[in-house]
This record gives C-alpha cells, structure tokens and sequence, in this order.
C-alpha cells in the first residue's frame, strides 16, 4: 500500500489503477461469454440487414456499391455506441454503491473515469476489428492505401474515446441503472438522423441541416473520403460535410474539453 | 482512557430544505464497538457517508486517527473499511474476483492481493461460492463478500450501516460473529442499525440519534437504567385490572400499561420498590397475583422512550 503523497506517484497510480480497472471489464466478459457472441453477431446482422434489405432499394448518388457506401456508415455506429455502453456501466456502478466504495478507497481518484474509457477502448477496438471483418465477406474494401486507411481508423478511435467521456459524465449525472438502460434506445435514431445509411441530400431542409451537422455524418463522410468508397457529395455542401476530417477532429477535441472536466468534477464531488 | 479514534464535532448537513444533520456530536473510542441508533431517516447514513469521506459537512468537524475528513480525506481512507446500506460489489465478477480487483486498487501487489483473497475467503466460509459469479449468491453471502472487501486493508475503524438489514437470523448470527472476530482483531466498528438487540448483542457503547443529532449515549446498560426497572404483573383473574392499575399507579407514580387482557406493565423510579413491597400491597387490596417479576427494560423500550420523549419536546 502506498498513499498518492507526490504528483509523480500519484500519477502511476492513476495509470496503475486504470489498467486494473481495464481489466475488470475484461473479468466481467470472461463471465458472459454471452456478450463476446452478440459482439460479433452484432455487426454481421447489421450488415446484411442493412447490405441487402436496404442495399436492394437505395441508389447511391454518383453511383458505386451500397455495402461499400454503407460500411462507413456502420463503422461509424459502431463508434457511437461508446457513449451509451459507458453510460449504462457507470450508472450501474453509481447506483449500486461500488462507486461509492471506489470513492472510500486511497485509490487515485482519477482512476475510475480513466479505467472506465481505457476499457471501453480496447472493446471498441474488438468490435471495429469484427466489422472489417464481416465488411471485407461483402466486398467492402479501403481503395487508398494504408495511410489514409489507418487514418481512417484512428479517427474512429479518437471520436470514439471522446464520446465514451459523453458517458461517464451522463452516467455519473442520471446515477440510475434503470433510467441509463430507458435512454440507450435514443442511440438509434441519433445514428440514423445522418448521412450513414441514405444520402442526405432527399431529406427536408430541417432535417437535413440536422443530419449534415450530425457528428456521426462527419465521421461517415470523413471515412467514405479516406477508404475511396462511394458516396463521396460534392456540390454546395454544409462545413462539416465540405471537410469531414478537421469536422470529426474538431468535434473530439470539442467534446473532450467539455466532458473531461464535467466527469471528473462530477466524480470527485463530494456534496451528497 | 486512550483518545478517541473517531470524533465529530457540530456536524450539520442539508439537502435543500431537509436538515440531515443538525449539530451531531460523537466520539468512539480504539477499539471499541459503537452502535448508532435511530428512526428512518434519522441521519446515520448521512453520518457514516461524512465519516467515511464520501460527503462534506455543511459545519462542524470530524477526524478519523486525528486526520481530518476533509482536508486529509486521502490519509482517512486508507484507514478506513466501508460497508453500505446495499453491497457494493460487481455482480459479473467472482467472489474472489472482486477481492483480487478490490485489493490491486488497495495497492497490494499481485502475489499479495492473491494471498488476501483466499485468506479472507478461506476465514469468512466464502471459499465454496469463491469462484462463482456474485450474481448467483444468496442476500447473506453478498453482504458477508461485501464485508471482508472492506476488510482487505485491515482498516483501523470499520464503519457498517445496517450491515444486516434484510438478513435472516442465521446470516444476522454470522455477520455478527464476523464483526466480534474483527473487534478481538482490535478494529473498531461503527456500527448503524434499527435492530436494537444487533446493538445489544455487539456494541460497547450506543449513541441515539433523532433528527440529525445525538440524543443520549452510553453503554446498554446505562441507558437501560435511565428509565428504570419494569415490573410485569400477570393477575389470576382479568376483572381485577382496574384495581390492580390503582394500586401499582399509588406505588410506581406512573399510570400502568395494561399489555394483555390479564397483564400490566409499568416503569419502577430508580430503586426504592422491592418485589416484596409490591406483592404485600397487592395482597392487601385482595388482588390474586399469577406472577409478578421486576426485569430491567428492553433497549426496545429505552428508544421508544427517547424518541417520543424528543418529539413531544418538539
Ligand atoms: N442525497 C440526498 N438528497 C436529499 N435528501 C437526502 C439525501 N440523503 C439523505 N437525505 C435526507 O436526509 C435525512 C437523513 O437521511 P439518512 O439517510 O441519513 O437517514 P438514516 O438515519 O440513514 O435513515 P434509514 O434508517 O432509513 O437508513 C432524510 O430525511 C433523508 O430523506
Ligand atoms: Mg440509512
């Protein structure tokens, strides 16, 4: 046992404390074999689902493969459900009491909302890895090479850590299991209100600005640039849409300036 | 005496309108058992949650091992093991998965915090359920897997609120003799409960609490004998109620509870009354007495008294 006494300490504490509590995410899905299947049912089903039910009825514009239009789009629904499976595992903790007991321990403070990100990271990672997998079975495929592939990827990535701190703030803030599970149904339609499944350029003008400024539309836009896949607008477009990479970049940064300071002062009041 | 090892001074509390804590006063000394005794909504979990550093006081000071709950929060918590109103354990990880997580954050090593899962396992009769996932246990065995979490420090003082509620008396007898062991250990317990033989049965000493502050202390014993003895009369025939009552309100100079359609109960002024006295008095009003027994109250009857007592005052 060490007390967190210098800034040196305390630090490798934190990161020490954060890969234990990785690792506890990695204890619980050993327990539920159960979650690893339906992770990678998940992006199989949502494939054909969407490739071919929608695939058969969807024009792209300027023309090209749907399941190719389409796999950005799922990649960047798989990146949006950071906040929501981070939101639901915080409220969880919150309300039964083990983050109280995180909180009672001489651990570092900061661990727990660090742990919580790191973890849900690494699951982002499997499931990305799963869905290039069922994308490359349909004949999706990155036609730019690996920089631009990889820089695909690790926008995903930072969009994704950006948004799992979304989660842990509203997670710590609802502090409430059941409510935590009601709002995770409102993931959907935040996804499908974009450019990730069908062309905004047919919606309403209300609801295309909407959409053209969805940050899911930005990352499907960014990655659709990036891979060279179809679907690619042109024409007098919304900022975001005009230039998708600084779009998403400037989103995470945005997000990770509100959301990292709310949840850690969220996690460390003590007034209740 | 040595110093106390747990202090607060004036604490006070709101939620909005709701004065928790209004001036609560404690002290508990090493290694003693201190039970903290109120109504719902008393303030005990608001007490234990200040103490154990979840919480700051509006006023007032507390101090753990003399460290400050607020300004030395991080030395308080490392002496410190806490166990909710609810257990706080994964339910998707083992038994023992909790104890090895819960003690890496403890900081013990890997080898160690090995070693002191089984240990406390193997000492709390968990070692059969160890390897199964918390959601398969019994209400007992999660409170008991949620007790030795927070034991793993060996904490100088152990704070658990209601650590029985909802437990059948079996599993109530082994968290009981679990918090004994600690006590022989030499850790001091503060201990919530609306149970008041679970204070009887284990605490040193009994603060009641009432509406955010402490309204009497003392050992079991202590507190009995503020309100004297109880005398219980049980007459042959239940038509002699009434006189009975009389004569039992000249001697008592209190008026007698009838607790039965044959039975009287009432509160005795300290000392003075013999059993004697009392059977020659009522000899001679010719009541038949079945069975008359002098008992010291039942900690039941002390709160009761004290609680009413501070709402009447009111
Ligand atoms: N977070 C909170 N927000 C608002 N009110 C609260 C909060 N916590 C406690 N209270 C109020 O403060 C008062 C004291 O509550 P506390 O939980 O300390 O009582 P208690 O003695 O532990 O009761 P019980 O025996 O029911 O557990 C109650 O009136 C309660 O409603
Ligand atoms: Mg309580």
């Amino acid at each position: 046992m060490t007390t967190l006494a210098s800034p040196l300490g305390r630090l490798r504490w934190t990161f020490t404390d954060g890969l234990t509590l990785v690792g506890r995410e990695l204890g619980r899905l050993r327990q539920e074999p159960g979650q690893i299947v339906a992770a990678l049912i998940f992006p199989a089903v949502m494939v054909v689902l969407f490739g071919y039910v929608f695939g058969s009825a969807i024009r792209v514009p300027g023309g090209g493969d749907y399941r190719e239009y389409l796999m950005p789009g799922l990649f960047a629904m798989v990146t949006f459900s950071a906040w929501l499976s981070v939101m639901t595992r915080t409220a969880g903790d919150a309300s039964r009491g083990v983050m109280d007991r995180f909180r009672s321990m001489p651990m570092a403070r900061l661990a727990v909302p660090f742990g919580q990100t790191g973890a849900d990271l690494l699951t982002g990672l499997l499931m990305l890895a799963i869905m290039v997998g069922a994308g490359l079975l349909v004949g999706w495929q990155p036609h730019h090479g690996l920089i631009p592939t990889a820089q695909a990827f690790l926008l995903m990535i930072v969009l994704r850590y950006a948004l799992s701190w979304v989660g842990v703030y509203v997670g710590l803030a609802v502090k409430n299991e059941q409510v935590a599970d009601a709002m995770v149904p409102l993931g959907l339609p935040f996804t499908m209100l974009s450019n990730a499944f069908v062309p905004t350029g047919g919606m309403p003008g209300w609801l295309r600005f909407l959409a053209d400024w969805n940050p899911v539309s930005a990352l499907t836009a960014a990655s659709r640039e990036l891979f060279g896949n179809p679907g690619v607008p042109s024409g007098d477009l919304a900022w975001p849409l005009a230039h998708p990479v600084a779009a998403v970049l400037l989103w995470s940064a945005a997000l990770l300036a509100v959301f990292v300071p709310l949840s850690l002062r969220a996690y460390t009041r003590r007034g209740r | 005496m040595a110093d106390p090892i747990v202090v607060a001074e004036g604490l006070h509390k709101s939620f909005g309108d709701t004065h928790a804590l209004r001036g609560l006063d404690l002290s508990v000394p090493r290694g003693a058992v201190c039970g903290v005794l109120g109504p719902n909504g008393a303030g005990k979990t608001t007490a234990v949650r200040i103490l154990a550093t979840l919480s700051d006081p509006d006023a007032g000071h507390a101090r753990i091992a003399g460290f400050d709950v607020v300004r030395d929060a991080g030395e308080v918590r490392a002496r410190i093991g806490l166990a909710g109103q609810y257990a706080a354990v994964d339910d998707k990880l083992t038994g023992r998965g909790n104890l090895r997580m819960f003690a890496r954050l403890y900081h013990l090593s890997r080898r160690e915090a090995h070693r002191r899962a089984d240990e406390l396992l193997e000492r709390f009769g968990l070692m059969d359920a160890a390897d199964r996932p918390v959601t398969g246990y019994s209400g007992g065995m999660r409170r008991r897997l949620d007790l030795i979490t927070s034991l793993i420090l060996r904490p100088e003082v152990l704070f658990l609120d209601e650590p029985t509620t909802g437990l059948d008396p079996r599993s109530r007898g082994e968290i009981w003799s679990s918090v004994r062991e600690l006590v022989a250990d030499g850790t001091t317990v503060l201990l919530t409960t609306q149970y008041l033989d679970e204070a009887d049965q284990l605490a040193d000493d009994i603060a009641v609490v009432d509406h955010g502050r402490v309204i009497a202390t003392g050992t079991p014993d202590e507190l009995k004998a503020t309100i004297g003895d109880r005398l219980d009369v049980v007459l042959e025939d239940p038509a002699a109620l009434p006189p009975a009552a009389t004569v039992l309100n000249n001697l008592a100079g209190a008026e007698p509870a009838a607790t039965g359609a044959d039975r009287l109960s009432v509160a005795l002024p300290g000392g003075g009354l013999r059993l004697a006295d009392i059977v020659r008095e009522l000899d001679r009003a010719g009541i038949a007495a079945a069975d008359v027994r002098l008992r010291r109250p039942t900690l039941d009857e002390v709160f009761l008294r004290l609680t009413d007592r501070k709402e009447a005052v009111r």
